[in-house]
């Protein structure tokens, strides 16, 4: 009888986790009195039948008792495997857990479940009857796969530093908490008062409630609420006066010093997305003027990134991902569309260069088609149509004045470096590359690697993206927009009545850079941009596939020359040496001049103005360049200074060294 | 033996409870048992000498009995007995039932129960009940077998409960404390006299009322419904074979008494004797919070005299130590590097000059081994890292280093580093211990005995020559063990690591051949926890046997046995001056052992929960321990009291460090995050008047929130070790827990 009780009792060890063999695995448990015990129990039917399948038929008296014992038995069993996993610092009980409990305690362990997969525990309607299921596995098959499983990956270790001087990110946790701590009455009071006061109807109690979450330095705790209540944008798409208020209560959170946001901004930044980007309930209204809403939306998603973009890390990207899904999806409303372009705008220029400017061609065809039907039927259709091209023309107008800028501002900033340093020795070699038409497809392969590894592998799909010179961008946005864009910008003082310069004058030229350009309207921008490089610094520096060669040997240079430098400084000045490749000052944009690169002639008459300077940077001169683009002319200068550049094959083995350190246990602290 | 012994003294318990309720140990509490006591009342006059008899004359039968006559004769002389007691005694037993000793239990037990019948009629089954039992279980639980009406026992509990509310606010909160013990005593005597059903409805009724710190405990009695079952269990054995130890005011103790024999009722007053200890102390009664705060262990609290004995908390002198001038290759920074060589050497020529610490154990207490000149250089390492470490404060925060293991499959159950943080061991549950090298130095193989031979043995270099640098590699597996390795110590001179297995095994690894030098067996069960010895040489280790063992490296058996717990020893940890050990164990204790005698110096109680990480601080005089309960205790050694308790956690913690200064103290925890403590203010804060000094009934200010500076969260990754870096840096490692 003993012998045939320890059989029982491991069977019913095993029910609860699994079951043993395939004719087993019926077994009937049932949770009785669920809330007083909290225990499984096992049933005196499933004993039975438990015993009629071996072949024993029990007395009801004796399965009972049977049955009590092998519920001890197995709390018991339970009870000392959790032991083990505490002490194998686990929060799971495993089978091989349960498995030592029973090895100690000198009864033969249960084998054949020690996968990790989860059991799938079912159940058969008509009968209360639950089971494992145990698949059949066709033993032939997988003997003959081809497909052998790779063995596992080797236990390593890595250390990163977490916490700089008790400071640092803190990652998300999840977005909002579910789990509800308590809260003093005083302050459960406040977020019921300044809820009501926002959702409600008083303006003027509105305002007092949005003030005081301004300023409040005691509502950290309620925190998770506010997010929680604004995370509720998703159910009032009906009501632009709500969402709009709830808008203005992320403005407040994201303006109170008090509070740190950490991984809330992520929820938040979701909320104010779902208002740029969605086709709310509002937009099917053409009289709702959803449009401010998203134009609100986008400025507060700049706000929060500006402010707090640096709790998240990797939020920069995500929100460029999510953007550039959206204006990638012809299937969605103009409206989202609208609320992408606002978005990316609101996120800098370089946003829109990285997005919008590579994915205008293929977007353009259909913004194209929408303008050009005239139909009564598409009349509201097209004028969302022209709130997108407006927005499209305000983001690229941004994007090639805020460019032109950066170029100018990152020469003078060139300029006051040490000679030496690497920027100056950057500015050294830069050259335009509007000078160079796509053609040697050997060293772009070569960067294309180089770059990857920089970049991490992060697997982006802008990975391969490669800032456009801004000539070229200017062309094919002209392209697109022709005269609307051109006005835009005020035409260069007679440019063009410059003589042309020949290559050979190009050093001397260099030399002698233009004069700052005088753009008070530029110029008070410039913080942004500053604040831009620093967020995103890998943002440049990975040109994509088609880089012309003399801007793709000055990257590659620089990067193998700040590779003794610390990575970020590295990227910050390949960055750097992106920019000034283009070495354009804004205002000598030919009008009319420009012919579309994509059907542009083989060779093109170009003025290139703009500062450039030397190594010794002595003074500054206009200088301009017309060439024609010939395939060995853009060769030349690259040639000329390709002593002091090294070669950039060699890339390859300090970016190597770079990586393997990343790997390495070694932390030079 | 032993074992025998054992239990002929417990034999002896019922006989003399059958005399008088008259324990030895209770004598001094009880001055006067409840004379309405049916049993006592008829037997008092009986009672005194002949008690002692009795008591001999049940140590001289089964001295008999098992055969040793001549210390029965020699025990008889000395009991001046006469012969014919003995006799007449060895001829009793040997009547009805001489073969068993099982038989002979039951004997005993019925004729002790004739003397107890007389109160309780139903006891006649007893004997025959004994007599089926496993003898050991049997005399264990035998105190079980006096009962009275089991219906009654509800109207026991309820008539005392209803009292105890009754009373001034000041004792309820003491008496209070009576209501677990009796309760699951009471239980456990229903069920071990077959009442299930009472047993069950007794359960139903009063387990809603117990404090919610004993949750675990009554989940395991409510599955406890049979007789058969409290075979075996090691937590009801625990509760019987401990008295569960009450601190009570000399006026509440009072009160219970006068209640209780004006009751007359002796159930509960049977229970209190037999089971209980009640610490009587004189004073005010301790408020509801302070007696929480102390209780929640398996076997109440600790006895104040346990903690009565001096302890040695001072550090070891350091030995002097020559700072030697500096050698070409720092040239570079000899400039601003030579001031601050001077401080540690006046640092410590400062401490040489001071006086012996008064609370320091004499440099020979325990035999340390002797320094050699790698340990020398190491210090002189240590001293120079120690210049260029940071001063941490509340507003000078470590930085935190995250050492992740990946691709660990869940498997990671122990990580160590070496104090000087350059090599990192994890123990696996697929019984490997991995050792990586955190710095650009590769880890080394000695070269083959063969190779060895053709080395220049009186180079200088010979220690650089003797490695293989073929084997040179970042990490090293080490294979040996048969079950997951849950605790790893590196020897502070790197040259050795410790793990321990649930194999049964501790094992001492090699860190120069990455071989497995020695199998330490003698837990026989799985070992949770082992480390070296501040000083090397020796090491502690603990397991589920509940002992923890000293071991030497060089003696294959333990030189010392620290047996005390109730329940398994789940971690060690050596004192900073080597002279003692501390254990946390699954009973909810820590005790404190003095290495040199084996004693316990200390028993600490007040977590809730099995304790799963203990910390010295640098200065030796105070603990931190950590537990299931996610909360942290400090704990002041050399008074014995709770000094602190920093509530944040929401799971286990697993690990807990001081900064090298003491500053601040780290905890680790599964809830995937890592938390910094004020330790200065907490151990600053205390107010240590004389009071709370005498009777140890500290009053805890709830001040968590101030003290804790940070919380640290990782990315899914539960933290089971802390380390800082001899310059004050946070080192934190696990696995990520995808």
């Amino acid at each position: 009888r003993r012998r045939k009780r320890r059989k029982v009792r491991k069977e019913e060890e095993s029910c609860s986790v699994f079951s043993r063999i395939k004719s087993f695995c019926v077994t009937h448990v049932a949770m009785a009195d669920r809330e007083e015990r909290r225990f499984a129990e096992v049933s005196r039917d499933s004993i039975k039948l438990m015993a009629e399948s071996t072949g024993v038929d029990l007395a009801d008296d004796v399965a009972a008792l049977l049955a009590e014992d092998a519920c001890y038995r197995l709390r018991e069993a339970a009870q000392t495997s959790s032991q083990f996993m505490r002490h194998a610092k686990r929060r799971k009980l495993t089978v091989e857990d349960l498995n030592r409990a029973l090895r100690w305690s000198n009864v033969e362990a249960v084998c054949g479940y020690g996968a990790q997969d989860v059991l799938p525990f079912r159940s058969v309607k008509e009968g209360e009857l639950f089971f494992v299921e145990d698949r059949e596995i066709n033993l032939i098959e997988l003997a003959l796969a081809t497909n052998i499983p790779k063995g596992c990956a080797e236990t390593m270790v890595r250390v990163n530093v977490a916490y700089l001087d008790g400071k640092g990110n803190v990652e998300p946790q999840g977005t909002v908490p579910t789990a509800v701590q308590t809260l003093s009455d005083d302050l459960l009071k406040y977020y019921q008062q300044v809820t009501r006061a926002i959702l409600g109807e008083d303006p003027h109690l509105m305002k007092m409630a949005l003030l005081d979450l301004q300023s409040n330095s005691k509502i950290a705790a309620l925190l998770p609420y506010f997010v929680y209540v604004i995370s509720g944008v998703k159910s009032v798409s009906h009501d632009l006066e709500q969402l709009n208020r709830l808008l203005h209560m992320v403005k407040s959170l994201v303006q109170n010093p008090y509070l740190y946001l950490g991984s809330y901004v992520r929820s938040l930044v979701s909320s104010v997305m779902y208002c740029i980007l969605e086709p709310l309930a509002a937009s099917i209204n053409p009289l709702n003027d959803h449009w401010t809403l998203r134009d609100y939306a986008a400025l507060l998603l700049s706000h929060i990134f500006w402010t707090h973009g640096d709790l998240v890390s990797g939020l920069y990207h995500q929100i460029l991902l999510s953007l550039q899904k959206v204006l990638s999806d012809p299937v969605r409303p103009l409206c989202s569309h609208y609320g992408a372009v606002v978005g990316l705008h609101a996120l800098g220029w370089k946003a829109v260069e990285r997005v919008l400017f590579p994915h205008l061609p293929a977007y353009w065809a259909n913004l194209q088609a929408v303008l050009d039907d005239y139909s009564v039927s598409n009349a509201q259709v097209k004028a969302d149509g022209h709130k997108v091209y407006g927005a499209i023309l305000v983001a690229v107008e941004r994007l090639l004045k805020m460019k032109a800028l950066s170029l100018s501002q990152s020469a003078e900033g060139g300029a006051n470096a040490q000679p030496g340093s690497v920027a100056g020795s950057m500015g050294y070699r830069v050259s335009s590359p509007g000078l160079s038409p796509p053609s040697e497809p050997l060293s772009e392969t070569v960067l294309g690697i180089a770059s990857h590894l920089q970049a991490g592998g992060a697997g982006c799909p802008w990975e391969e993206w490669s800032p456009v010179p801004l000539p070229a961008m200017y062309s094919e946005l002209y392209s697109f927009f022709g005269d609307s864009l051109a006005v835009r910008f005020s035409t260069g003082p007679g440019f063009g009545s410059y003589p042309p310069c020949a290559p050979a004058c190009f050093r001397e030229a260099r030399k002698e850079p233009l004069g700052p350009v005088a753009n008070p309207d530029t110029a008070r921008k410039m913080p942004q941009l500053t604040a831009n490089l620093n967020i995103s610094p890998r943002q440049d520096g990975s040109p994509r596939t088609d880089p012309p060669p003399p801007s793709l040997a000055a990257t590659g240079a620089g990067r193998s020359l700040a590779r003794s430098s610390s990575v970020q400084r590295s990227r910050s000045s390949s960055s750097r040496s992106g920019q000034r490749s283009a070495g354009l000052s804004r205002d000598v944009f030919p009008k009319a001049r420009f012919i579309s690169s994509q059907s542009g002639p083989p060779a093109f008459s170009f003025v290139i103005g703009g500062r450039q300077m030397g190594r010794r940077c002595q003074g500054r001169r206009p200088f301009q360049t017309t060439f024609s683009s010939t395939s060995s002319l853009p060769a030349n200068p690259p040639r000329a200074y390709a002593h002091k550049l090294p070669v950039i094959g060699r890339v390859g083995k300090p970016v190597r060294r770079w990586t393997s350190s990343h790997y390495s246990l070694y932390l030079p602290l | 033996m032993v074992d025998a012994k054992d239990e002929a003294d417990i034999k002896t318990e019922p006989v003399s409870d059958g005399f008088g309720n008259n324990h030895a140990n209770d004598a001094r509490l009880l001055s006067a048992s409840p004379g309405s006591s049916a049993a006592a009342g008829n037997s008092k006059p009986a009672a005194g000498a002949p008690e002692d008899q009795q008591t001999l004359l049940a140590v001289l039968q089964f001295l008999r009995k098992n055969k040793l006559s001549e210390s029965a004769e020699i025990l008889r002389r000395e009991a001046g007995l006469p012969e014919e007691v003995l006799d007449l005694k060895g001829g009793d037993s040997a009547g009805p039932g001489q073969g068993g000793s099982a038989d002979t239990d039951g004997g005993d037990a019925s004729s002790l129960l004739s003397r107890v019948t007389v109160s309780t009629p139903g006891v006649a089954k007893a004997p025959t009940k004994a007599g089926e039992d496993q003898p050991d279980v049997n005399v264990v639980l035998s105190a079980y077998s006096q009962q009275g009406d089991p219906a009654l026992y509800e109207v026991y509990y309820s008539g005392l409960k209803k009292f105890i509310e009754s009373v001034l606010d000041c004792h309820r909160a003491e008496l209070s404390q009576v209501f677990y013990p009796l309760f699951v005593h009471m239980y456990l005597e229903l069920v071990y006299n077959n009442h299930e059903s009472e047993a069950k409805a007794f359960f139903e009724k009063f387990s809603g009322d117990q404090e919610c710190y004993y949750e675990e405990d009554l989940r395991v009695l409510s599955s406890l419904t049979k007789k058969e079952h409290m075979r075996g269990n090691e937590t009801l054995l625990d509760f019987r074979t401990s008295k569960f130890v009450l601190r009570i005011s000399r006026d509440s103790y009072q009160l219970l008494k006068r209640h209780l024999q004006e009751r007359q009722n002796n159930q509960i007053w049977n229970i209190i004797q037999e089971h209980l200890y009640i610490d009587i102390f004189d004073g005010m009664p301790r408020s509801k919070s302070q007696i929480d705060a102390m209780s929640g262990s398996l076997a109440g609290e600790a006895k104040r005299e346990a903690n009565k004995a001096k302890v040695y908390y001072g550090l070891l002198k350091e030995p002097e130590i020559e700072l030697p001038l500096d050698d070409e290759d720092e040239e570079a920074e000899n400039e601003e590097g030579k001031p601050k060589k001077k401080k540690p050497k006046k640092d410590s020529t400062g401490s040489k000059s001071k006086k012996q610490d008064p609370n320091a154990p004499s440099q020979t207490r325990i035999p340390l081994p002797e320094l050699k000149d790698s340990d020398k250089l190491d210090k002189i390492m240590y001293m120079k890292e120690a210049t260029k470490r940071i001063r941490l404060a509340p507003d000078n925060l470590p930085s935190i280093c995250f050492y992740t293991f990946l691709n660990a499959y869940q498997g990671l159950t122990a990580v160590d580093v070496t104090d000087d943080s350059s090599l990192i061991a994890g123990g696996f549950a697929d019984s490997t211990v991995r050792v990586w090298s955190v710095t650009p130095k590769k880890l080394r193989k000695v070269k083959t005995a063969a190779d060895l031979n053709l080395i220049d043995k009186e180079s200088d270099d010979v220690l650089e020559r003797i490695m293989d640098d073929k084997t040179a590699s970042e990490s090293k597996c080490l294979y040996g063990h048969s079950g997951p390795v849950y605790g790893i110590s590196f020897s502070p001179d790197r040259t050795y690591l410790l793990s321990s297995s649930e194999d049964g095994t501790v094992r001492l690894w090699s860190l120069l051949t990455f071989t497995c030098l020695v199998g330490y067996k003698g837990h026989n069960y799985p070992v949770w926890d082992t480390q070296f010895s501040p000083y090397g040489y020796y090491f502690v280790s603990g397991g589920h046997d509940r002992v923890a063992r000293l071991w030497a490296t060089d003696h294959h058996q333990p030189l010392r046995m620290f047996a005390g717990h109730l329940a398994d020893v789940t971690c060690t940890r050596f004192h900073p001056n080597a002279n003692y050990v501390a254990t946390g164990s699954s009973d909810r204790t820590i005790r404190l052992w003095d290495v040199l005698n084996g004693n316990c110096a200390r028993i600490f109680t007040g977590h809730k929960g099995p304790i799963h990480a203990l910390a010295f601080s640098p200065n030796g005089k105070f603990l931190a321990s950590g537990a299931t309960d996610g909360r942290v205790l400090l704990w002041d050694i050399g008074h014995g009291l709770m000094v602190g308790e920093l509530k944040g956690h929401t799971d286990t913690i697993y690990s807990l460090r001081f900064s090298r200064d003491g500053e601040i103290l780290a905890s680790g925890s599964m809830d995937n995050t890592v938390r910094l403590w004020d330790a200065m203010k907490a151990f600053d804060d205390l107010e240590t008047d004389d009071f709370t000094t005498a009777t140890g009934h500290i009053h805890l200010q709830d001040n968590s929130q101030e003290l804790l500076l940070g919380t640290y969260m990782t990315k899914s990754t539960p933290v089971i070790h802390l380390h800082f870096t001899r310059r004050n840096l946070l080192l934190a490692a696990g696995a990520y827990n995808p």
